[in-house]
């Protein structure tokens, strides 16, 4: 399988104050496939997914070195403009979390950010990415309603469709479906399966089927440490370290 | 009965004679300004200034303390909007979590809660005088605007932390900076706690009088410049009621009745407007 690389992550350390989260680490994305971060809790994995959004440097005290390339760039060059990183990744979090306003304004927040005004084009986008994240046949009679009284599902893919709107090149998931009844971590998994056409997609999961399911590619952490990375069914069937076929046999977790 | 069930009716026993002495309070302190205030009350009380002596004739009403009183607690409120807010957006977006300047400045907003108000009237009066000024409207809103910011900055604040940080991490992800997210997320979501603090800082200012003693002075003129004296309320109340003539005590009462309605009619209003504004909430 030859693969083109997304993000090149290269020797990442990350110190909460001086607790190392993430020691040295250095893999690449493959483009347009699902990389899916496995490993036990506090491992790193959330930590890894949120430096590629630049999301640490809120926290006090936290202490980053080495590179993340995003198309050649490296994202923590002074010279690099933060929104515009941000702007594209699409992320869903652990628990969908709404903004403060209508379903129609939770999608169009970030292409109003972004200086689109145009009511027209707003309601074709809105339109077009409720339909991309499969949401738009149970809300479009009632766009203008409270975001926050949609089921968490529903919150979930208009999170989603909230995140494709700014027309990211990747898509961060965070233990995405961790929230979600059986039935709606489903549709997202599809989704995911469906949009890795267009998108590079970085998930999260502990839970070690979905990664199975969704995973093209798969970076295992523990403790900090990058043990092994490769692609799925290598990972899966065939591990080279005794930790990886370990932990992917549920001795450790 | 077993104990849990006798534990459980002893504190709503508890709880419901709390509440009754509260109600009671209330009650009583409503009924004496009424029972009290109303042989004064005519539509002479909101629409004249004194008339027959100086600060309390027993003719013409209070408007002179009435406008004085809502110029001076509406101007100070609105600086104190002014002032709080970007304090406190700055402590909830722009610093960092448990970054020393926030702990600071909360702090210092605890310890100037805590200030009664006469030490900021002398205080306004030093800055007044160091500025040249005489007892003036200028020189109450001042006194008044640093009494009652710490209070809107500490209630406003108490809103804004409850915000969940993975809220405020949405809309950066969408790439939104700080400031947008701070006026588009952030003040959105916490609109009802600023709209209750406004509301208590505004009580807290119309309803002082030690701070604007020496500061706005006070007149039976209507106020018509910054830089005149202006009547209040709770002055106009304190120099009534320190007469031994009856009839002005009345009138004490009746000035105190008008001050309890313009805040009642501030509160009311605010959480009508609060109703509006909830709607899109996340909980
Ligand atoms: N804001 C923070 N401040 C201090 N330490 C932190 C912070 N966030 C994470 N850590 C620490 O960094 C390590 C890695 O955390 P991280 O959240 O990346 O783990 P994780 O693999 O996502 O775990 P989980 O599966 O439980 O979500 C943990 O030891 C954690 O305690
Ligand atoms: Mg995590």
């Amino acid at each position: 399988m030859e693969l083109k690389t997304h993000i090149s992550v290269n020797n990442l350390s990350v110190f909460y104050g001086n607790e190392p989260a993430l020691k040295n680490v250095t893999v690449d994305i493959p483009d347009k496939k699902i990389t899916v971060i496995i490993g036990p809790s506090g491992c790193g994995k959330t930590t890894l997914l949120k430096s590629f959004n630049r999301m640490l440097e809120a926290v006090e005290g936290i202490k980053i070195s080495g590179a993340v390339l995003v198309d050649g760039e490296n994202i923590f060059d002074p010279g690099i403009e933060i929104t515009g990183v941000r702007k594209k990744m699409g992320l869903l979090s652990q628990r969908p979390y709404p903004l403060p306003m209508s379903i129609y304004d939770n999608v169009a927040y970030g292409p109003r950010i972004h200086g689109l005004k145009k009511k027209k084009e707003l309601d074709r986008i809105v339109e077009h990415y409720l339909k991309e994240s499969s949401l738009w046949e149970e809300v479009k009679d009632r766009l203008y309603t409270p975001a926050s009284k949609l089921s968490i599902g529903q919150q979930q893919r208009l999170c989603l469709a909230r995140g494709l709107a700014v027309e990211p090149e990747i898509i961060l998931g965070d233990e995405p479906t961790s929230a979600l009844d059986p039935k709606s971590s489903q549709r997202i998994e599809a989704r995911f399966l469906e949009l890795k056409k267009d998108y590079t997609i970085v998930v999260v999961t502990h839970i070690l089927r979905q990664a199975r399911r969704l995973a093209d590619y798969v970076i295992f952490l523990y403790l900090g440490e990058l043990i092994e990375h490769g692609p799925a069914n290598q990972i899966f069937d065939n591990p080279k370290q005794e930790m990886t076929r370990e932990y992917i046999q549920g001795v450790i977790s | 009965m077993n104990r849990a069930r006798i534990e459980e009716n002893l504190f709503k026993g508890l709880m419901l004679i709390s509440t009754v002495t509260i109600l009671t309070c209330l009650l009583l302190i409503l009924g004496t300004i009424i029972v009290k205030g109303l042989p004064a009350m005519n539509w002479a009380m909101v629409s004249q200034i004194p008339k027959g002596g100086f600060y309390l004739g027993k003719e013409g009403g209070i408007l002179n303390a009435i406008l004085g009183s809502l110029y001076l607690a509406t101007i100070s409120t609105v600086l104190s909007i002014l002032i709080s807010l970007p304090v406190v957006l700055y402590l909830n977006v722009y610093a960092k979590k448990g970054s020393r300047l926030a702990y600071f400045s909360r702090f210092s907003f605890d310890v100037l809660w805590g200030i009664p108000s006469i030490v900021y009237g002398a205080f306004g009066f030093t800055i007044m005088l160091y500025l040249g000024l005489r007892a003036s409207l200028l020189g109450g809103i001042i006194a008044v605007t640093f009494l009652i910011f710490p209070i809107m900055s500490r209630a406003i604040d108490e809103v804004m932390r409850m915000i969940p940080a993975e809220l405020l991490e949405a809309s950066y992800a969408l790439g939104a900076t700080r400031l947008e997210t701070a006026f588009k997320i952030v003040i959105r979501q916490s609109l009802p706690g600023i709209l209750t603090a406004v509301l208590i800082a505004f009580g807290r200012g119309i309803g002082d009088a030690a701070s604007v003693i020496f500061t706005a002075g006070f007149t039976d003129y209507i106020p018509y410049s910054l830089f005149r004296p202006a009547a209040t309320l709770p002055l106009a109340i304190f120099f009534q009621l320190n007469t031994p003539i009856p009839e002005v005590q009345e009138r004490a009462y009746a000035s105190a009745f008008i001050l309890t309605l313009i805040i009642l009619l501030v509160s009311l209003s605010c959480r009508f407007l609060t109703k509006r504004f909830t709607k899109h909430l996340i909980k």
